[in-house]
């Protein structure tokens, strides 16, 4: 049963109540200078509330929410692994926390010097010439990325090339950031394995390709088979090779994309790398890039300005890139989030990173066993670190996918990803992690085929789940008609004191 | 080390049940030379040695919280009361991904909707979404937004050079494919009046800074005025910390707000993560980018909150998205949320009025040094342009190295008009002891 109760919290706007504060600031040490009387606000809408409120109300607020610290997260794509608490520790050390972002490099050695052993570490485990960790997620590594593969084509004079080849199988990303970029977007269809069409792409690659964006594994949790061809085909008619990595949890330490011919790849360091996903990010978006992209990544990269010798360690500072696109975020890139990414590399080397992709693989690859003879699998193949399945059965025509994750909640499980990849019907899409036990994956297991069961014998107890977690199903045609974005606090009446006036 | 859960027995069980030998064999569709390649990684090491190695590099910068820091342009060293930490630690806040299923998730939903309401109401907007990556690419999510109002009609933007150049960098990077024509920023010592001159009928939007990058507030009463007679929209990029006292952009007649949140309960952290706002008018919300949280029932008519109009985004729309944002600045806008919920109305006001006092204290007190002079041609909030004697470089480098100080920004690097001219900014956090510290090193410097 979900763990969650059934208590829910007042907005913190209800818990207001006019003189409270729970501000814990010193009265001003220096003379008081004139305020400009004209430019000054007479209200402020924030609540007045005390310490002592606020730690209860987002404590409580807290409870109401499903984690991976708290219960098993197979959403698919999103890589939900334990996040080691020692990253927190790390990126919370004073001297990074409080270092600004505009210091002079002489005085930001230390975090000069993690970003450029990080870039390193990236470069090797992708087979890379070059890495910026600029890029905030994953969407902002593939703007970054198709943004580079365009100025590469102009600044060769190849002024005719506008389409991106993307599978149809791909992240909804990978098409917003073509867009973004100017560019057009040519879906390509998947074929029978669910593999990419290599006809479809042998008709669509001409000299008018920019590139094509692949995610391998693709999304159904599959191996490209033909990825070879599938990037000899590109090539050959002048286009690049971007790779979406948002699977590579799947690949860490077993291939490295750069070996296949990959021109540009982000990684996802909050899923591969496991930073936490903090409610929707940060996330942090690095891209790796071939010898021919190096120039184009955007700036500033992390360099070494002075080589150092036995006794001195290098100088590291900032260069710009010969032909960079230019800049894509203000300052260093989200640089707590690759502190925690430096902590984890660091402490599973090359054989831990392999064996974290091994067992990833294998995790998906038993739950998958165990539930493939109840749930319908589109591709019959083995997967790598995540499968997806139908949630329908012939026996239940009323049941959906929405109805078996929803149910799973009752579980105390966190549903699936719902209806992606858009190709397969009803899909849920199962991403178990490597940090999972087999006895995590057994109960799991176990409430699936307890709900396909459910589905024929009582569906009507699928279409009502959940029921027992805080609320019910939400009607969100109300929440999209009726729109309510933000609230109206009560108590807007009364102007904010000036305190010092 | 790891964090695998299988024992050896666990792994014979398992491997068995998926008719597989040994855990290589998974990978058996892949090319054989391109299998397994030797990683170049240094050896693991344990928790206990992985920390040391970062306390030795963490250990080797110098930051704000040992040596008094007067440098901003764009990032604050501000007070962050020790529950803001504590409740993002919650491994439920923490460790949960966007909220997609809203019957698991009213924690983070709730938050996210709290969090946007307190935007609105710093702001003096209608609706705000749940975040973008920071200040720079909110502001380069407001041309495009600009942009979709317009439907390619226009496609001029006006850029302010008092803009944080950085910013003004990003906005290119991002629309360097659309075909824009980006104006203003020409000439670094452009005024307001200046650009607006630059206003006409195929203008799409507007942007100015709010206090600007130079720390001054400008006049910004009859800028609606002349943005909205064009037809074009006007976005102002504010800092958070000076809203808490001054009037929001809304009250005139702003129709986007943007700006860096990081001042709002997020350290410094040397650049990231930080938090993009992004505040407008509802009569444009469909042209909204990233994740909103709107209220509605749940099947028994109990309140509750939900993603909604979500086919605005990436994962329903695809190409016709309005941005390709997913993953944004979550645990961030949460910080900003206990920040502003334990700050509140009296709090926020008061930091902004500490931050005033300290600046113009400062201010006050180097402006009769000799050689140097504060620019003074507009009133400023926490930051301000000082006319030094020598290069700035060379002041801050003898302001760290015998006084231990944080110097401030060199403005030289962006303004031509500017050499010499230092960007210093004064938080709550430098006491009255530093900033005399600050004033007597520029004197004995010179």
């Amino acid at each position: 049963m979900s763990a969650l109760g059934s208590r829910l919290e007042p907005l913190v706007y209800d818990l207001s109540r006019p003189g409270r504060s729970g501000a814990p600031l010193p009265e001003p040490d220096v003379p008081h200078a004139e305020l400009p009387s004209d430019l000054l606000r007479e209200e402020l809408g924030l609540p007045e509330i005390t310490q002592l409120d606020a730690v209860r109300h987002f404590q409580r607020l807290s409870q109401l929410n499903h984690s991976i610290d708290t219960g098993f997260y197979p959403l698919g794509s999103c890589t939900m692994k334990y996040n080691p608490r020692i990253n927190e520790d790390a990126a919370r050390l004073p001297g990074f926390l409080h270092a600004h972002p505009l210091q002079e490099a002489n005085t930001v050695q230390g975090s000069l010097a993690l970003m450029y052993e990080l870039q390193e570490w990236l470069k090797e485990i992708g087979g890379f010439a070059g890495v910026s960790l600029q890029p905030a997620a994953g969407a902002h590594g593939e703007l970054t990325g198709i943004l580079m593969m365009r100025a590469y084509h102009l600044a060769r004079g190849d002024m005719a090339r506008h389409k991106i080849l993307i599978p149809d199988s791909a992240h909804g990303t990978n098409p917003a950031s073509t867009t973004m970029s100017g560019l057009e977007v040519i879906e390509l269809p998947s074929d029978g394995r669910g593999n990419v069409d290599v006809k479809a792409l042998r008709a669509e690659c001409g000299e008018d390709v920019v590139g094509l964006m692949i995610t391998n594994p693709n999304t159904l949790g599959l191996f490209e088979e033909h990825i070879e061809e599938v990037v000899q085909l590109t090539r050959d008619c002048g286009g690049l090779i971007y790779g979406d990595g948002a699977n590579m949890n799947a690949l860490t330490g077993v291939i490295r994309p750069g070996d296949f011919g990959f021109d540009v790849m982000h990684y996802n360091l909050h899923k591969t790398f496991s930073t936490p996903h903090g409610g929707g990010g940060p996330g942090s978006g690095p891209v790796g890039v071939s010898e021919r992209m190096a120039d184009y990544l955007p700036s500033p990269i992390v360099a070494i300005i002075e080589e150092g010798d036995e006794k001195e360690p290098p100088l590291y500072g900032f260069a710009a890139p010969p032909k960079t696109i230019g800049r894509m975020k203000a300052f260093n890139g989200q640089f707590g989030v690759l502190v925690r990414a430096y902590a984890y590399i660091r402490i599973h080397g090359a054989a831990g990173l392999r064996a974290n992709a091994e067992h990833a693989v294998l995790n998906a690859n038993y739950l998958l066993s165990k539930v493939r003879a109840e749930y319908h699998l589109p591709f019959e193949r083995a997967c790598l670190h995540e499968f997806v399945v139908e949630g329908r059965w012939r026996g239940a025509p009323d049941v959906h996918a929405l109805d078996v994750s929803k149910r799973l909640m009752d579980f105390g499980f966190h549903p699936p990803t719902n209806y992606f990849p858009l190709i397969v019907h009803e899909a849920l899409m199962i991403e178990p992690t490597e940090t999972e036990s087999r006895e995590t994956l057994d109960a799991f297991a176990d409430a699936l085929l307890q709900i396909a069961a459910t589905a024929r014998d009582n569906p009507e107890e699928l279409r009502g789940a959940p029921h027992t977690t805080p609320v019910a199903r939400m009607d969100e045609v109300r929440a999209a008609r009726q729109l309510v974005l933000c609230c109206r606090p009560k108590f807007l009446s009364e102007p904010a004191q000036a305190p010092y006036t | 080390m790891n964090y695998l859960p299988h024992t050896d027995a666990d792994r014979t069980h398992m491997l068995a049940a998926c008719d597989v030998e040994r855990l290589e064999d998974f990978f058996d569709l892949i090319p054989e030379q391109h299998r397994f390649p030797a990683l170049d990684l240094p050896e693991p090491l344990s928790e206990l040695e992985v920390l040391r190695e970062l306390q030795e590099l963490a250990e080797s910068n110098a930051e704000a919280s040992h040596h008094p820091c007067f440098l901003g342009a764009g990032a604050y060293h501000h007070y962050v009361p020790a529950l803001v930490n504590h409740m993002l630690l919650r491994g439920e806040f923490m460790t949960a991904y966007t909220p997609y299923q809203p019957e698991v998730s009213q924690g983070t939903l709730q938050t996210m909707f709290e969090y946007q309401s307190m935007i609105c109401a710093l702001t003096g907007m209608e609706v705000a979404n749940a975040s973008h990556y920071d200040g720079a690419t909110s502001t380069a999510e407001a041309v495009i937004m600009a942009l979709n109002q317009f439907r390619g009609r226009r496609a001029k933007i006006i850029l302010s050079a008092t803009l944080h150049p950085q910013y003004r960098q990003v906005v290119r990077t991002y629309t360097q494919g659309m075909g824009l024509t980006i104006v203003g920023d020409d000439d670094s010592a452009a005024d307001l009046d200046d650009i607006i001159a630059q206003l006409d009928d195929q203008t799409a939007l507007l942007i100015l800074q709010y206090p600007n990058f130079l720390g001054e507030l400008e006049d910004m009463r009859g800028l609606q005025n002349a943005v909205h007679d064009v037809g074009a929209l006007l976005c102002v990029v504010a800092n958070p910390i000076a809203l808490g006292m001054l009037k929001p952009p809304g009250e005139y007649g702003a129709d986007i707000v943007v700006g860096e949140g990081q001042p709002l309960g997020i350290p410094m952290s040397y650049g990231g993560p930080y938090l993009g706002f992004f505040a407008t008018r509802e009569k444009y919300v469909r042209k909204l980018a990233g994740r909103l949280v709107g209220e509605t029932v749940d099947a028994n008519g109990k309140r509750g909150y939900v993603l909604t109009l979500t086919p605005r985004e990436q994962h329903i729309r695809r190409d016709k998205a309005t941005s390709n944002i997913c993953t944004n600045q979550g645990l961030m806008a949460t910080a900003a949320a206990i920040y502003l919920s334990v700050l509140g109305k009296q709090g926020l006001r008061k930091v902004a009025e500490l931050c005033y006092h300290k600046a113009h204290y400062a201010a006050d007190c180097i402006d009769v040094l000799p050689g140097f002079s504060v620019r003074r041609e507009r009133a400023f909030f926490h930051e301000f342009a000082l006319r030094c004697p020598g290069p700035v470089a060379e002041i801050n480098t003898a302001l760290f190295d015998d006084y231990g100080l944080i110097g401030g920004y060199d403005l030289g690097q962006d303004y031509a008009h500017l050499e010499n001219h230092m960007l210093l900014a004064v938080t709550e956090m430098a006491t009255r002891e530093d900033i005399d510290c600050l004033v007597e090193a520029l004197g004995e410097i010179t």
